[in-house]
């Protein structure tokens, strides 16, 4: 009872120290609003963000567009607000395929040990030395592009970092007295790994996954850059700057506004996991 | 140092025994590293074949048509070995590989080697000059980061590195490209050299700056100088940020470590303390994030070639992706990625034998 209690106090106040810091403050409220604004998509973005004024294409910002329009007269801001979404929407599903596959590994292979290990640690190695862009790239080009098969190629390249950390915690409880006493009381096996092990190992991958989700943001852009990412007309970031490399010299924010929304989405994603890291270890300050 | 107490100790006992040991561990230590490279290797070639499983596209139809009959369809799965089961499709595709025949592309016509012996050198040209200016500056400006934590000059080198890994870097090249070269005209448009010069030098080695060199024309080498310094400076500002973090955060952790802590109390400058002392403590850390760092050019060229029209390797992937040429992006795939994983393995090499307690 004491040490439950001691833990939520424990949280909340690394939360509070986590908005102290400057970065952290900042970095946190971006990535909030960023998800509020691809929820709230539809009550915020003035125009529909597939309507197309052909009379007014390759508009400048103006009064009645401010960002102006694209090449198919799309209002450019309402297409940012609507690009918000695919990014938010992939940057889940690489959470929910990736943090799973990386911890049941890790944590298979720390606790079971001996064959088991070497066999899931040196698959881990394997895989933690591709070339992880390039190999979600061929996949995504091959299999075809989309959301999931984005999500799908970047969660299968970037699990291992997961596993590794897992695998490390779980060796460290395995000969601790928590789980011999857990073990004692009779939990075993799956139970004992998702009721016991999994709640220990979580707060560490999950700041890991704060501080992966500014270089998956990258990646998506990338993918949608390369034209690998949702299909047309859906708004999407990295294909919008794609749109507008065309009009580069002559209708530069076609491409400068939605590049500007990327750097702006993983600034804050670095923002946040730079105070996560002045929070965990204060000698980096 | 007590690593050299413990050398004059070993010495003691018996050289000539304890320099047998160390060839055995050399040994030891280099079979190791090449079966694990071997083994990362074959991972990766079985990813790359199970894309081709993978992908919607038969290539028997696709080498066939789609009017064909049944029988041509059938001898053409025959002569692509597709009728064999799985594993033996494996080895033999692994066989062809390891002979250099990756195919043949569908776009050019051409051996997927021959079109990959002629693109590879630009991407590893950019790839490395980018790679000295980053590690350069960022070793530098790591430097000087750590002298005054917490001041102002800290404070902007550090925006400086968050800045440049947010930035989408195909973004940043475009953006550069419309002031340097658009705008003010500092900078000469893509490619690799003007037209001028593209069919006049001879190209012996496949890189620009050595051919322009060797031909002995004082134009055409600062035309290449001038090709490459944009997209090269884009890309050092990519692989600054990390080093120039790394360096900055490995310094402040050693100067906390009692051997710093005694040289400075013995008087030194900071400078000295830095310089002598340090670096040579953390250059396996830092040859480490610059290998790394390179590495990471290597695959990204995919996304920076395509906006600097640069004529390496990354803008025939993406070119094959748009059509759809599925044993380029394959083969492409698998030399990019070879060279990566025999980067990365390497450099583990490296930086295990410069470890100081290692070197006896």
């Amino acid at each position: 009872m004491t040490s439950s209690i001691a833990a939520t106090s424990n949280e909340t106040g690394f939360i509070r120290r986590l908005l102290r810091s400057p970065s952290g403050l900042i970095g946190a409220s971006g990535v909030l609003l960023i998800f509020a604004i691809a929820l709230l998509a539809p009550l915020i973005a003035p125009y529909d963000p597939i309507l197309q004024e052909t009379a007014n294409r390759l508009a400048p910002p103006g009064a009645l567009h401010l960002l102006g329009t694209d090449a198919f007269g799309r209002d450019i801001l309402s297409r940012l607000i609507y690009g918000a979404r695919p990014t938010m929407a992939l940057l889940l599903f690489v959470i929910l395929i990736m943090a799973p596959l990386g911890i049941t590994i890790g944590v298979f292979a720390g606790y079971f040990g001996g064959y088991i290990e070497s066999i899931l640690m040196r698959l881990t190695d394997i895989v933690m030395s591709f070339p992880r862009l390039l190999l979600a790239f061929a996949f995504v080009a091959i299999i075809g592009p989309g959301l999931i098969n984005g999500a799908l190629a970047l969660a299968l390249t970037s699990w291992p970092a997961y596993a590794r950390q897992a695998r490390v915690e779980t060796t460290a409880l395995r000969r601790s007295d928590y789980l011999a006493a857990a073990e004692m009381v009779g939990i075993r096996g799956i139970r004992l790994l998702w009721g016991h092990v999994l709640p220990l190992v979580l707060p560490s991958a999950i700041i890991r996954l704060a501080l992966d989700m500014s270089g998956m943001i990258l990646a998506a852009a990338g993918l949608g850059f390369l034209g690998l990412g949702v299909r047309p007309p859906t708004a999407e970031w990295g294909t919008m700057v794609a749109g507008g490399t065309e009009v580069i010299f002559d209708q530069w924010w076609v491409a400068a506004a939605p590049g500007f929304a990327i750097l702006i989405a993983s600034l804050a994603f670095n923002l946040l996991a730079d105070g996560l890291r002045d929070v965990m270890d204060p000698r980096n300050d | 140092m007590p690593q050299k107490q413990g050398l004059s100790l070993g010495e003691n006992v018996d050289s000539r025994q304890l320099r047998g040991r160390r060839e055995l561990r050399l040994v030891w230590r280099l079979a190791s590293w090449l079966t694990s490279m071997a083994i990362t290797l074959l991972g990766l070639a079985v990813v790359t074949f199970a894309m081709t499983r993978l992908a919607p596209l038969d290539p028997a139809l696709q080498l066939v048509g789609d009017h064909a009959s049944a029988s041509t369809y059938a001898a053409a799965r025959v002569e692509l070995g597709l009728d064999q089961p799985l594993p033996v499709q494996f080895v033999r595709y692994l066989q062809a590989a390891l002979s250099g025949n990756l195919g043949q592309s569908i776009a050019t016509g051409q051996p997927i080697v021959k079109d990959i012996a002629r693109t590879f050198p630009a991407t590893i040209e950019l790839a490395t000059v980018a790679i000295i200016l980053g590690a350069f500056l960022g070793v530098s400006l790591g430097i000087l980061a750590a002298v005054k934590p917490g001041s102002w000059v800290d404070g902007l080198i550090r925006l400086v590195a968050l800045i440049g890994y947010s930035v989408p870097i195909f973004w940043l090249g475009l953006l550069m490209l419309l002031l340097f070269y658009a705008k003010l005209r500092w900078a000469p448009g893509p490619g690799r050299l003007d037209v001028v010069f593209q069919y006049t030098i001879p190209s012996r080695t496949g890189f620009a700056l050595i051919d322009t060199w060797l031909s002995g024309k004082a134009g055409a080498f600062r035309d290449a100088i001038a090709h490459l310094a944009l997209p090269a400076t884009v890309l050092a500002f990519y692989s600054l940020a990390g080093i120039s973090r790394l360096t900055r955060s490995l310094i402040l952790a050693e100067m906390g470590q009692e051997y710093a802590l005694t040289a400075s109390a013995k008087g030194a400058a900071i400078h000295r303390v830095i310089f002598v002392h340090i670096l040579p403590n953390i250059a396996g850390a830092l040859i480490t994030v610059i290998a790394l760092s390179y590495a990471s050019l290597l695959e990204g060229a995919v996304l920076t070639e395509t906006v600097f029209a640069w004529p390496g390797i990354g803008r025939y992937l993406t070119v094959a992706m748009f059509a759809g040429d599925m044993p380029a992006i394959l083969g492409g795939t698998l030399v990019v990625g070879a060279s990566f994983v025999i980067l990365n393995t390497l450099t583990d090499l490296l930086v295990s034998k410069s470890k100081p307690g290692d070197r006896l």
